[in-house]
């Protein structure tokens, strides 16, 4: 395979996890345990989706893709490369928190390691997003560490949300099939090294929390392959409700 | 958005009069010289204690309706068609929550607190807007509530930022100036449809047609019935009538709403060009106290999904507190 089909693989499954997940965060919108969450979920929703229209806008200028609206609100759930973490339902604010902080520790390690690309717009484009993305997990680190140590209830709904989501987050550095063309082509290092990277970041912070760490036992993989929950499809379905009545209209 | 230019009130004004006899007269003249002199009244200054209950009432309304009006554009995030109207109603419908935000810490400066106004929401004795009690049906219905119900709330808020309380008008200013940009983001996708496919143009006539009356009762009952004292406006808590603000958004709105060839489903509606002032069908006004009452189509989703978001978010906000308590006790005391 030659690096102009491994990089468009590696960028859609970046985008749409992005997307998938902004997406979530955007339910929170209206909804937030408290005013400012509500605020900060919105905004961290708003940096997510602006990313995933980015890379598909790359995608679009480098490598014949197809428009960033028809392929993001017409592509089925089979068609989708995003991990299975980010399709789960908001569920309850201790899951979104545990899986924002998890994924955006994930996210920063992705974009330190495209800095130093040697694909060049994806090289400038996290210059930008790595600036956002210290917000992010400045948020979601604060946030952790003031409810792990809020009492004990609140210390175990965030270990148990720690343990509901450790084997999806897993599933963020499912290999990829090209990968070992995209490390040798100095494109990233490849996701057992971002594994690592992430691991050494996350862990002082979930221990600092006063959480255990648990194994990572059984990643949940699949999402890259476009096999998923019941979930994606339903997201999508609802995502592109309105833009599916006329594809070609402008809205 | 989106304070509704009508402030609710419960019957029974006799109150009223009671609280007033308690304010000393020499205050009370040296308060009203000031207002008449064009001076902010600030949170630490003395205010007759109907003002203080009036603005408290004004200004809990006006969060409220941030909050509760991020509903019925909020449930549509998920299907905006296309990245751009999404990040824009994305960042609309946050910029609203951070409006009631700014609005309940002004309100908190008179001296009720945030919990105690949400409470208030949620058992139904504090009101918002009633144009939150419909429901948002499709796509078009939110450009309308984009466009002119932000268009309405504008006037209303442009007015109100005249007024005589500091805090209220400084947090005023701001969302006036976000305001204006919701509205460009709103008539951009109004506009996007009227001018759209036969589809799209049908299903914004629908939209409007659906809106109008909400939208005409939005600034409240007409001049002739509206219980509102002369004190508020002289204490310039209220800053322009119901009907002025009603007929200066039809004239600023109605002829951009025809001239994209849509109707509006009112045939007495137009211009009278002796008087300058609009003409229109009274909107049903019975079903206006009826939907305030709690009787409207959305109401109580719409304060059942601030129930769930209180109710789910209890234990954040007490183990918030109780973080903050740890941290006090562990301060040395000096």
């Amino acid at each position: 395979m030659q690096i102009q089909q491994a990089l468009p693989e590696l960028l859609i499954k970046i985008a749409d996890d992005e997307l998938i997940i902004g997406h979530r965060n955007s339910e929170w919108t209206g909804l937030g345990p408290v005013m400012e969450e509500d605020i900060a979920f919105s905004s961290m929703a708003q940096d997510k989706i602006g990313h995933a229209w980015a890379i598909y806008r790359i995608l679009q200028e480098h490598f014949e893709g197809q428009d960033p609206d028809q392929f993001a609100f017409m592509r089925d759930a089979a068609a989708y490369k995003c991990c299975h973490l980010v399709e789960m339902p908001i569920g309850a604010y201790e899951f979104s928190l545990m899986r924002h902080f998890l994924f955006d520790h994930a996210e920063t390690a992705r974009y330190q390691s495209f800095s130093q690309s040697s694909f060049t717009p994806l090289q400038q484009l996290a210059g930008k997003i790595k600036g956002e993305l210290k917000y992010h997990t400045l948020h979601a680190d604060a946030w952790i560490l003031q409810l792990c140590k809020a009492g004990e209830e609140s210390r175990q709904r965030m270990q148990g949300a720690l343990d509901d989501c450790f084997q999806l987050a897993g599933g963020i550095f499912e290999p990829g099939k090209e990968e070992a063309l995209l490390i040798s082509e100095n494109i990233y290092p490849g996701e057992q090294a971002l594994y690592q990277q992430w691991l050494s970041t996350i862990s002082p912070v979930i221990e600092k929390a006063g959480l255990i760490m648990p194994q990572m036992t059984a990643p949940v993989y699949g999402g890259r392959q476009g096999q998923h929950t019941q979930y994606l499809q339903q997201l999508l379905n609802e995502m592109g409700e309105v833009f599916r009545l006329d594809p070609e209209a402008t809205w | 958005m989106y304070g509704g230019g009508y402030i609710y009130e419960d019957s029974g004004r006799s109150r009223q009069q009671e609280e007033q006899l308690q304010d000393d007269p020499v205050k009370l003249a040296a308060f009203e010289a000031r207002i008449a002199r064009g001076e902010k009244i600030e949170p630490g200054d003395w205010m007759p204690v109907e003002y203080r209950r009036q603005l408290i009432r004004l200004i809990e309304q006006h969060a409220h309706s941030e909050i509760i009006g991020a509903l019925p554009e909020g449930t549509w995030i998920t299907r905006a068609p296309g990245f751009k109207r999404k990040l824009a109603l994305i960042a609309k419908v946050q910029d609203e929550i951070g409006h009631g935000q700014l609005l309940y810490n002004a309100a908190e400066t008179l001296g009720k607190s945030r919990e105690a106004m949400i409470n208030d929401l949620l058992s139904g004795k504090s009101k918002y807007s009633n144009v939150f009690n419909y429901p948002a049906e499709t796509w078009a219905d939110v450009t309308v509530i984009g466009f002119l119900i932000d268009a309405a709330a504008i006037v209303n808020q442009v007015a109100n930022a005249k007024g005589s309380y500091g805090p209220y008008c400084r947090a005023l200013e701001r969302i006036c100036y976000e305001e204006s940009f919701h509205l460009k983001q709103g008539h951009d996708a109004f506009i996007e449809l009227a001018t759209g496919t036969a589809a799209q143009k049908a299903m914004l006539q629908d939209a409007l047609n659906r809106w109008w009356q909400p939208i005409m009762h939005f600034f409240g009952p007409p001049d002739k019935v509206s219980s509102h004292s002369e004190k508020l406006m002289q204490w310039k808590v209220k800053m322009a009538s119901n009907d002025d603000m009603r007929n200066q958004f039809l004239e600023a709105y109605v002829p951009k709403i025809w001239e994209l060839g849509l109707t509006l489903p009112d045939t007495l509606l137009k211009k009278n060009q002796e008087t300058g002032k609009w003409e229109y069908s009274d909107p049903d006004w019975d079903l206006f106290f009826e939907v305030i009452k709690g009787n409207g189509p959305c109401n109580k989703e719409r304060l059942n999904v601030r129930k769930w978001a209180e109710e789910h978010g209890s234990w954040i906000r007490k183990a918030l507190m109780r973080e903050e308590e740890r941290e006090r006790t562990a301060l040395p005391v000096a």
